[in-house]
């Protein structure tokens, strides 16, 4: 029987990830990414069995080294911002 | 000159020194001119979708050092490769619920159409000679069927009612007793209007016709079921659902068996109906793909239905005589078709370059004639002139509707303004009563 995962636990994963999807260079995966997570996290808000809780915590650790990889691709080639992102900075 | 002593090393840092000084200068200039402040935002996602980052995650293994040919049975290579595509085949009849011995991979939607239309004309053709299509398909099966036509098939284009759907009255009718085939598509790519697969299924199935559906629009997106719907055959692409370009599928019935004619001859891959070395890494990726879609369909649905009702919403609230083109209810909601009355759509879209837009389908985007499927759904010549289809997808975001809308009202606006058309509409003239004089 696998230990069960502590709140601190879901909490440590669930702010890399978010902290790893806000470096996508691609505006379009990074606003993708970031609203992916924080919606799933929600909805598996309410899960109370440990061993499906288990199961979730696997899955993120599987996307975060995923997302990791491909924040790094999408580092490899430059590429344009998006008129929205120029907008917004001027803005700021 | 002092360039002279500089090394390669350097020589290559000073020429990119100065080539990004010239990129900045011009990118100054350019925003100074009030034109290239970045790229394009993308709302065309009937054409393409973006591969999805978890499925170019999948596709790079396969894309280095797992590189083997799937058909290769003597070593490791080919192993590996074979069971990734088999892997792959499995999610992708997961997804519509058949058998994955029914899946044949293809290169696209547009040869999964033809394999199936022309496959089925010509394995039966000896006794039964007739095709039943819509005036309103994608131009891949109004050609193949067009082709088939100059082979002496007889084909009959049913017409659609004004909101795009066809009518299942005329379609029982159309059916004879030397009918091959129905070939009527799920989604349409430019009205995104849904036909009733299920009904469409039932109706031929009972007739004893075999029925083709075009689900490039529509696998990935909305729920599709080939027993539930009484799908014969189906054609899938890859790149409409966030997979790589250049692979699609086509769905063949095994019970009751349906057979096709190949179109080519070669190893005999693939059942034998589509020859060549399957490509392991798009079909991966392509696999990948439709597992996500399977799991995000609802997650996906519901982003679509927010950004379509947000842009509708923003658009009717500000602008007057706006037409949606189609069917309100019967639709995926990520396509969006709409009319503005008074202003010409290639003018808009010209105002409107900071936003990746289409008037119709990309196929046929380079031409000015007004799309066909408006025509065939009876809008008025002007109306036709005046759509702009806005394509939303999984990686679209709200800020970037809320700025197409605002861009789109302002110039809309702008361009109405300068119509002398509009001037007379808004004091009641009534511009289809005037006779115009030629000079």
């Amino acid at each position: 029987m696998a230990a069960p995962v502590t709140r601190a636990e879901v909490l440590k994963i669930y702010k890399t990830m978010l902290r790893e999807s806000s470096k996508f260079s691609f505006y379009n995966y990074r606003m993708y990414a970031v609203r992916r997570v924080k919606d799933a996290f929600r909805e598996q808000k309410a899960v109370s069995d440990t061993s499906e809780i288990q199961q979730h915590l696997l899955e993120a650790h599987r996307f975060l080294d995923i997302i990791k990889r491909q924040v790094i691709v999408g580092d490899l080639y430059k590429f344009d911002k998006l008129v929205i992102e120029v907008k917004n900075n001027e803005k700021n | 000159m002092a360039c002279r002593n500089v090394n390669v090393h350097n020589l290559s840092k000073l020429i990119r020194y100065f080539s990004q000084k010239t990129t900045e200068q011009e990118t100054k200039v350019a925003s100074r001119m009030g034109f290239l402040k970045g790229k394009p935002l993308y709302l065309d996602a009937q054409a393409t979708t973006p591969l999805d980052p978890r499925v170019l995650d999948a596709m790079m293994p396969y894309m280095t050092h797992s590189y083997g040919n799937p058909h290769s049975r003597t070593h490791m290579y080919g192993w590996e490769s074979e069971e990734a595509v088999e892997t792959a085949r499995q999610h992708i009849s997961n997804l519509i619920g058949a058998n994955p011995k029914e899946i044949i991979f293809t290169s696209g939607a547009t040869e999964s159409n033809n394999l199936a239309i022309k496959g089925i004309a010509h394995f039966y053709g000896a006794k039964k000679r007739h095709i039943i299509t819509t005036q309103t398909e994608h131009k891949c099966v109004l050609d193949s069927c067009r082709a088939l036509e100059g082979e002496g098939f007889e084909i009959t284009y049913l017409p659609v009612c004004s909101t795009g759907i066809i009518s299942l009255d005329e379609l029982e009718s159309a059916i004879r007793p030397d009918t091959a085939l129905v070939s009527i598509m799920a989604v349409n790519n430019e009205i995104g209007v849904k036909q009733p697969i299920k009904e469409i299924g039932k109706l031929c199935k009972s007739k004893k016709v075999f029925f083709h559906t075009d689900a490039a629009q529509a696998v990935g997106k909305i729920t599709v079921d080939v027993n539930d719907q009484n799908i014969d055959l189906m054609s899938i692409s890859g790149h409409k659902l966030y997979g790589p370009k250049g692979i699609g599928a086509l769905f063949v019935r095994r019970k009751p068996r349906v057979r096709l004619e190949p179109l080519q001859s070669g190893g005999g891959q693939e059942r034998g109906l589509r020859s060549g070395t399957v490509p392991t890494p798009i079909v991966v990726g392509f696999g990948e793909a439709c597992r996500i879609a399977k799991e995000e369909m609802e997650y996906d649905h519901a982003w679509m239905i927010k950004l379509s009702n947000l842009l509708l919403e923003k658009i009717t609230k500000t602008l007057p005589e706006v037409v949606r083109n189609g069917d309100d209810v019967h639709t995926y909601p990520g396509c969006l078709n709409l009319s503005f009355a008074f202003v010409e759509g290639e003018s808009l879209l010209m105002a409107l370059k900071d936003i990746a837009l289409s008037s119709g389908s990309a196929c046929t985007s380079a031409s000015l004639e007004p799309s066909y499927v408006l025509r065939a759904i009876g809008a008025d010549e002007d109306l036709a002139h005046s759509s702009i289809r806005f394509g939303f997808g999984r990686f679209t975001t709200v800020d970037e509707v809320e700025y197409t809308a605002e861009k789109c009202i302002k110039h809309v606006q702008r361009l109405r303004e300068m119509s002398p058309l509009w001037e007379m509409h808004q004091e009641g003239i009534d511009i289809k009563s005037i006779k115009w004089s030629q000079h």
